[in-house]
């Protein structure tokens, strides 16, 4: 920089490109006098004159009680009710033909099958994945409903009456009820309830304790049986669950066994037809159906 | 007669803490008036140490002897410096540790290590400790240096210094012990929030005070930013924070706003923190750094004014595009929307003329890193100012609200811009201010520049492809109208790109180590042997020809 070249106004120029300063200088900074850069300036006219048209097109100028609705009359939730309106009418026949029909119908149109089971998809996805998981595998005291083990039944109308009440849901006085008593409560002896526990074991295939797994045998005809059934299959009318297969809601080891007959967990499911709407509950019904285990 | 009335201050702060954590309402305050209470007596233990009771007499410290205008006020701004380079590692450090528990959440720690708490712990530390300390540090620098003249108020400028670190502490606890009002950036409840506004009235007596007693004719540039900045965070500040306590020795608080008057006075306040924090402010660091470290003219006076008005009119405007789509009336949403694309060019005014002033000077970014951190955080700063007023388009928004793409957005500006910047200036001053006749290192900082800068550009480039995924996966649709994805699958798609932001994370971190044994060694007068810039460093290997 040098202080050898003046311009007209005697203001210092600057050497390397050419451009006057404004005289001014602070701690050694100086300033050119360089015109704002013509590209800039009107891109940011542009930008005033895109929104000064926007505003005019669109809801935009507040008024004393309301604003302006712009020129187009577009609304956000306008636009919202129109999307959704189009949708509800695209599948207005599906949907009416899902409410007049029976489960069993449903299942078995050909037209209506897909349609319900990508309804019933989503709204899994939405309601049941925080229990069940996002691909219905279940987890620790949550049912897998991919398999073909079902503790209230697998057929359609199981499926459908489990959804629609729900399990041990109070608010639903048709809800799913079963109890198991808590054998701890006085009901069998510490010493019993170790013993059936190994014939539990013995049943559904695990290593066991043969000759505490004898006694226990005893014990569980005089206890179990009647809801469990004999060889441990189960009864799906009282949502008794198998005991002869590898599969186990609260754990199979002879630990969680016992703690389950001294003390037993019981796992609630709301029901869904008051908050979901018949439909969407066929829909899921006729998907949980789909998923591999239905009957 | 040194630090008496200083030291009978905060004791006698220090003894009612003890009284409050005595008397509070709930826990909150009772563990926050602990807080305070040992942080005050550990200053009043300071303090005592220094009093002095002999006639006074300046004990001229190495550092004052060597700095050239001595009658500057530069200690507070040393300590500044510290102090913004210890809250630049913390704030870092807490980014990758949420990073990491949105990626494995076993890492959130019940409860005073859980993403919630942590998160704001985060935002906190980067914006107000890192980027609050690094303003005022600069502000105290640049103010006196443009106005010759030293800081107003005496010691009203520890006061502010002191008070702010005070502040950063008392946000920082009451959020890990779960005290928040829950406004974004604007967590801590009623009492530390008006602690704050005590502090940044001083703030702003001592810059307009130094301001008016100027030797300079002109006020510069960078002091309309850093004026701009103080006195639109106190108004911000102040009406976002009206709340109502439930008790007056209590932490809990009610906002004197709801629903959605409550969503825009505070996306009015949160959007402008952004723009007068971390937007003008920066600017006014980037107006004296940028020139001076060229030494080059600044590139173009008129647009400089025109960009300063324009760019502080249309800002405050802004704010409603963080709530499109929501209950906010449309026409709001449609103002938020325009004033944000019309700020656009008054943004990029700053850009320009701080990469035109490197006119004459591009041939320095081959072998001052610090220059070239300082021409990277301008560069930074273009991208996201460009990517804010589009994001603020409806049609983009619908696509890229509650998304990671906004988290890239906002750090490509935090970590780009206000760190990049941040950091040129911390290496500017270091040698300066100690009368070092150079940087401990400048490979070092070279060092710093390319692993901030691909730290950078890793987390932008990950956040956006994470953030348009998930956006998509939103609102994907099947034939029939119905949702593809459940929320936790989306969740579940992110976990790779959660873990490669993390990743970046710690390249950002690294180079803010380096930084700080940088500055370390600086100011412990070592200067290391080596190659200049822009030589190989490979002995015998041929230097480029000039």
């Amino acid at each position: 920089m040098s202080t050898e070249n003046r311009d007209p106004h005697d203001r210092e120029v600057d050497d390397v490109t050419g451009t006057e300063t404004t005289g001014h200088e602070w701690d050694g900074i100086k300033e050119l006098n360089t015109p704002m850069p013509r590209w800039w300036l009107w891109t940011f006219y542009a930008t005033i004159a895109f929104s000064l048209v926007y505003t005019i097109l669109y809801p935009a100028w507040p008024l004393v009680n309301t604003a302006t609705t712009g020129l187009l009359n577009w609304s956000s939730r306008g636009d919202l009710s129109v999307a959704m309106a189009a949708q509800t009418e695209a599948n207005a026949d599906r949907f009416n033909a899902i409410e007049t029909k029976s489960i069993e119908e449903i299942a078995n149109d050909d037209q209506l099958r897909p349609f319900a089971i990508a309804g019933g998809r989503a709204a899994f996805k939405v309601n049941c994945v925080q229990c069940h998981g996002a691909g219905a595998e279940g987890g620790a005291g949550y049912p897998n409903l991919n398999d073909d083990v079902w503790l209230w039944g697998g057929t359609l109308e199981a499926i459908q009456t489990t959804l629609n009440h729900g399990i041990r849901y109070e608010q639903d006085d048709d809800t799913r009820i079963s109890e198991m008593p808590a054998y701890g409560d006085g009901i069998l002896e510490n010493d019993e309830i170790r013993d059936v526990a190994w014939y539990v074991r013995k049943l559904s295939g695990q290593e066991f304790d043969a000759e505490a797994a004898e006694r226990g045998e005893v014990t569980y005809v005089d206890n179990c049986a009647a809801c469990h059934a004999d060889n441990g299959e189960g009864m799906d009318d009282l949502g008794a669950p198998a005991l002869n297969d590898a599969l186990w809601l609260y754990g199979g080891s002879h630990e969680e066994i016992v703690s389950q007959v001294r003390q037993p967990k019981h796992g609630v499911m709301p029901g869904w037809l008051d908050r979901l709407g018949d439909t969407t509950v066929k829909q899921l019904t006729v998907y949980v159906h789909s998923l591999g285990g239905g009957e | 007669m040194r630090n008496q009335v200083e030291a009978i201050l905060v004791g006698v702060g220090a003894v009612l803490a003890l009284v409050l954590a005595g008397l509070a309402a709930d826990e909150g305050m009772r563990v926050h008036a602990w807080v305070l209470f040992g942080v005050l007596a550990i200053a009043t233990w300071f303090l005592l140490r220094r009093v002095d009771f002999s006639k006074a007499k300046a004990i001229p410290l190495k550092a004052d002897v060597a700095t050239t205008e001595p009658f500057y006020n530069d200690t507070v701004v040393r300590y500044g410096v510290i102090a913004t380079s210890m809250w630049g590692i913390v704030g870092f450090l807490v980014g990758i540790v949420i990073a990491l528990q949105l990626a494995f959440p076993d890492l959130n720690i019940e409860p005073w290590f859980n993403f919630g708490r942590m998160r704001p712990l985060h935002t906190s530390a980067v914006i107000f400790a890192f980027g609050g300390s690094a303003l005022i540090t600069t502000s105290f620098y640049i103010v006196q240096r443009t106005t010759r003249a030293s800081l107003f108020g005496g010691s009203l400028a520890w006061f502010v210094f002191w008070g702010y670190q005070l502040f950063i502490v008392l946000a920082a606890t009451g959020y890990l012990l779960g005290i928040t009002q829950s406004k974004e950036y604007a967590e801590p409840e009623w009492y530390v929030d008006l602690w704050l506004t005590i502090v940044w009235v001083a703030y702003l007596v001592v810059f307009v005070g130094t301001l008016v007693k100027r030797k300079e004719p002109h006020i510069y540039v960078a002091n309309w930013f850093f004026l701009s900045f103080i006195v639109t965070v106190a108004m911000l500040h102040v009406v976002n924070g009206l709340t109502m306590p439930v008790s007056l020795l209590g932490a809990k608080s009610y906002s004197a706003f709801s629903g959605v008057q409550d969503a825009l006075t505070q996306w009015w306040y949160g959007h402008n923190a952004v723009g007068f924090f971390l937007t003008a402010g920066f600017l006014g660091m980037m107006y004296y750094f940028i020139p001076k470290q060229a030494n080059r003219p600044v590139y173009s006076y008129r647009l400089s004014i025109i960009h300063f008005w324009s760019l502080i009119f249309l800002y405050i405007w802004a704010g409603p595009h963080h709530l499109h789509f929501t209950a906010l009336p449309d026409w709001a949403q449609t103002l938020g929307m325009v004033f944000s694309i019309m700020l656009w060019m008054p943004s990029w005014g700053g850009m320009i003329n701080g990469l035109m002033t490197l006119a004459g000077a591009w041939d320095k970014l081959r072998t001052d890193p610090i220059l070239r951190m300082l021409a990277m955080s301008v560069a930074f700063y273009g991208m996201s100012t460009f990517e804010g007023p589009m994001l603020s388009i409806k049609s983009v928004n619908g696509l890229s609200h509650y998304t990671d793409w906004t988290i890239g957005h906002v750090h490509s500006g935090a970590l780009g811009w206000n760190g990049m910047i941040t950091f040129g200036a911390l290496y500017y001053l270091t040698p300066k201010l100690w009368g070092r006749s150079r940087l401990y290192s400048l490979r070092l900082v070279n060092w710093h520049f390319w692993l901030a800068t691909l730290g950078i550009v890793i987390y932008a480039a990950v956040m956006w492809v994470s953030g348009i995924m998930q956006g998509l996966m939103w609102r994907e649709v099947g034939p029939d109208g119905f949702l593809a994805y459940s929320f936790v699958e989306t969740v579940q798609a992110m976990h790779p790109y959660y873990v490669a932001r993390a990743f970046a994370g710690v390249l950002f971190l690294a180079g803010g180590l380096i930084m700080a044994f940088n500055l370390y060694q600086t100011i412990r007068g070592r200067l290391r042997d080596e190659a200049p810039m822009g030589q190989s460093v490979v002995e015998g290997a041929a230097t480029p020809a000039e």
